[in-house]
């Protein structure tokens, strides 16, 4: 097929992103842009897929048989957006195997967040409510991302994901109603949330390499700060409304611009756990690793079974 | 979920090249939402087989209910058009294949 | 927690459906984060819960015609090994995703003939669960039927593994279809199906699926059986012990 010249494909890219249209799929797009995609799309698939894990770790003790479905219901819906993702990204000329490889190497990341333990079930509330939430705010600016596969995922992704935010809150609803034994569980799980919660939005701006770069792209449409402030003013109350308190003694509330301002965000930890000394780095990859050599067998079976049905129909029309 | 993994300082420069030897190939997969409309694009799948791929797409892009019926196609086998071409541009100047064009006096009545 | 001193036929008849149901999904739910892929995740997970649900409306269903002495959480939750009457093939344990769809495969073979034969209970909760579960069974066995044919039928390796878990379950297979004097009275009373008439469709079901697969089922005669009397393997003790450790550890509370 006839290709554009770079020129003519820079000149149609830089006019269909100030217009506010999608990028699509066989456009033209800098390479730059594209391995920009590829690497946050990615390290989104991969943060779906390991953050099946610490809510996996609770599924087979869930306390009901409605929490269990739910829960069962909401790592699955982990496992479709990671696909979703892996399938967006497969897009752009990459592949989902290839994809996995690097994470099982350490060559592309996850959100830190899924590197903390879950400790008692009152995490599945607050990971539900805390970090479910945190992904929310910035997945539902991502709907609007440049690149139209990307922004699609968002969208069915966003729709499906706020029943997990909603579930998570009800857990800690529960508990916010049971007894004192039930409550001290559920401040346990937010003191121990909620700063990685925060963390989850990434560096503060002013120490935020690429965020200049991907918003003149559109791939980003708000800086970390913006979105972690969004987070803060409207998960605070929701903290108070259950009569539990963020682990924050510097919290205050700016009554002119109706913002929560925080205390200091300890980024040592932060960087810690991003270079890979975290609580359970090494065992989640480990873990990932271990089904996925496990199964292996699997998916030769099946490769060579279909390759034997397609020799089988050759043969029968020859 | 998402969140912004930084670059570490010294992060080694990953490229892909869209490797796929030993990997179940991927289907496309549409979906119809109700009876009555038509299948619409709403993502892909990977699996062996065309049977396990609807079995896949069933399983992945139905689990709210937002289908009854999927089809599944070999993404190596959807041929595109370029889209560069400014190919369907002349399509975009013809108003008077539309209805609203024609200003017709109410009193004509339905047409 | 112990059942009601006057059970009835109905509510026993009723939780061995439903136990049969609940376990087989718990040990599902420990698959999820082990599977091969993505896709077969979200597969297992949906057998997983379908599973689930009809335990639960069968829990419910317990619950209400005993009389709401104990809910359907404290059905699951509060009994005692002895007190499941599950078979003993959803218990085993998996080594690896053949063990896992072969359970599956034997069990669904049984729904595919149980639930349509249970539609005409005179019951009509049973028969209307029964209904919803037949539809879900067909859509189980195909899935699960479609693995145990390409691992048979797909590399030597798994050619090998399929036939070890064939082999490992076989003798849990036996009781799906045995039946004891509950079943018995309950199929006398119309409102459930006598398993050894069904005997039959079970292993024609299973057995064009093994051929084509080119596995064969083990000429060992033995036969365990147990788990409807609530004598188990030592698996159930463990897979409870996690199931229930939090209603255990903290009794009485709301979640």
């Amino acid at each position: 097929m006839k290709r554009q010249s770079d020129e003519a494909g820079a000149a149609q890219f830089a006019a269909t992103l100030a217009a506010d249209e999608k990028i699509e799929p066989r456009d033209w797009i800098p390479e730059g842009y594209r391995q920009t995609l590829i690497r946050q799309m990615a390290q989104h698939a991969h943060s779906e897929v390991i953050g099946m894990q610490p809510e996996g770790n609770w599924i087979t003790r869930a306390p009901t048989l409605q929490r269990k479905a739910i829960l069962i219901a909401k790592v699955q819906d982990e496992a479709g957006h990671g696909l979703y993702l892996y399938s967006a990204a497969e897009t752009l000329g990459t592949s989902r195997d290839e994809l996995v490889d690097l994470l099982h190497k350490g060559k592309q990341k996850y959100s830190s967040i899924f590197n903390y333990p879950t400790l008692s079930w009152a995490d599945m509330g607050a990971i539900g409510w805390l970090v479910d939430s945190a992904a929310i705010v910035n997945q539902i600016a991502l709907q609007r991302t440049s690149y139209g596969p990307y922004a699609r995922a968002m969208v069915r992704i966003c729709k499906e994901e706020s029943f997990h935010a909603r579930q998570g809150y009800s857990i800690m609803m529960a508990l916010s109603k049971g007894t004192d034994v039930q409550r001290e569980m559920m401040q346990d799980a937010i003191d121990r949330w909620w700063w990685p919660s925060l963390m989850m939005f990434g560096p503060p701006d002013a120490e935020s390499t690429n965020t200049a770069q991907s918003m003149e792209w559109k791939i980003k449409l708000y800086t970390n700060d913006e979105l972690r402030q969004e987070f803060i003013n409207q998960t605070v109350p929701q903290a108070h409304y259950l009569g539990a308190t963020v682990p924050d003694p510097d919290l205050t509330f700016d009554e002119e611009s109706g913002n929560w301002n925080i205390g200091a965000i300890d980024w040592d930890e932060f960087w810690a756990v991003v270079k890979g000394n975290g609580p359970l780095n090494r065992q989640r990859i480990a873990h990932k690793l271990k089904a996925w050599e496990e199964n292996a067998w699997v998916r030769e079976a099946a490769s060579a079974y279909a390759a034997k049905r397609s020799r089988d129909r050759i043969e029968a029309t020859a | 979920m998402t969140y912004e993994i930084p670059e570490l300082e010294g992060e080694e420069k990953v490229t892909t090249t869209g490797e796929t030897a030993g990997a179940w190939p991927l289907w496309e997969v549409f979906v119809r939402a109700k009876r009555g409309l038509n299948h619409i694009h709403v993502g892909s799948v990977h699996a062996a087989d065309a049977e396990a791929a609807v079995q896949n797409a069933r399983d992945t892009y139905t689990r709210r209910y937002e289908g009854v019926s999927v089809w599944v196609v070999p993404t190596a086998e959807i041929h595109a058009s370029d889209d560069s071409d400014a190919m369907f541009e002349p399509f975009a100047d013809k108003p008077y294949r539309h209805p609203t064009f024609y200003e017709i006096p109410d009193e004509v009545g339905q047409l | 927690m112990t059942a009601p001193p006057d059970a009835g036929l109905l509510p026993t008849y009723a939780l061995r459906l439903a136990d049969d149901l609940l376990i087989n999904a718990q040990r599902l739910s420990e698959f999820i984060t082990h599977g091969p892929e993505l896709e077969e995740e979200l597969a297992i997970a949906n057998v997983a819960l379908d599973n689930l649900g009809v335990a639960q409306q069968l829990y419910e269903y317990v619950s209400e015609v005993e009389g709401s002495v104990r809910s359907a959480d404290q059905i699951a939750f509060l009994r005692s090994e002895r007190e499941f009457t599950n078979c003993l093939l959803v218990e085993q344990p998996h080594t690896d995703f053949a063990d896992v769809m072969a359970r599956q495969f034997f069990l669904d073979a049984w729904h595919c003939e149980l639930w349509p034969a249970l539609e005409a209970s005179i019951d009509g909760t049973l028969a209307a669960v029964a209904a919803k579960a037949a539809k879900e069974a067909r859509y189980h066995f195909r899935h699960s039927a479609g693995w145990v044919i390409r691992l048979g039928d797909g590399t030597a390796e798994s050619a090998a593994r399929m036939q070890r878990a064939v082999n490992t379950l076989w003798k849990f297979t036996g009781e799906l279809t045995m039946g004891d004097h509950i079943d018995e009275e309950a199929a006398g009373a119309g409102i459930g199906v006598a398993p050894a008439n069904l005997r039959e469709a079970w292993m024609r079901r299973v057995g064009e699926m093994l051929d084509e697969a080119g596995l064969t089922a083990p000429d060992d005669p033995y036969q365990a059986t147990g788990g409807r009397d609530g004598r188990h393997t030592e698996h159930l003790g463990h897979l409870l012990a996690e199931m229930q450790f939090m209603q255990r550890a903290y009794p009485g509370m709301e979640w």
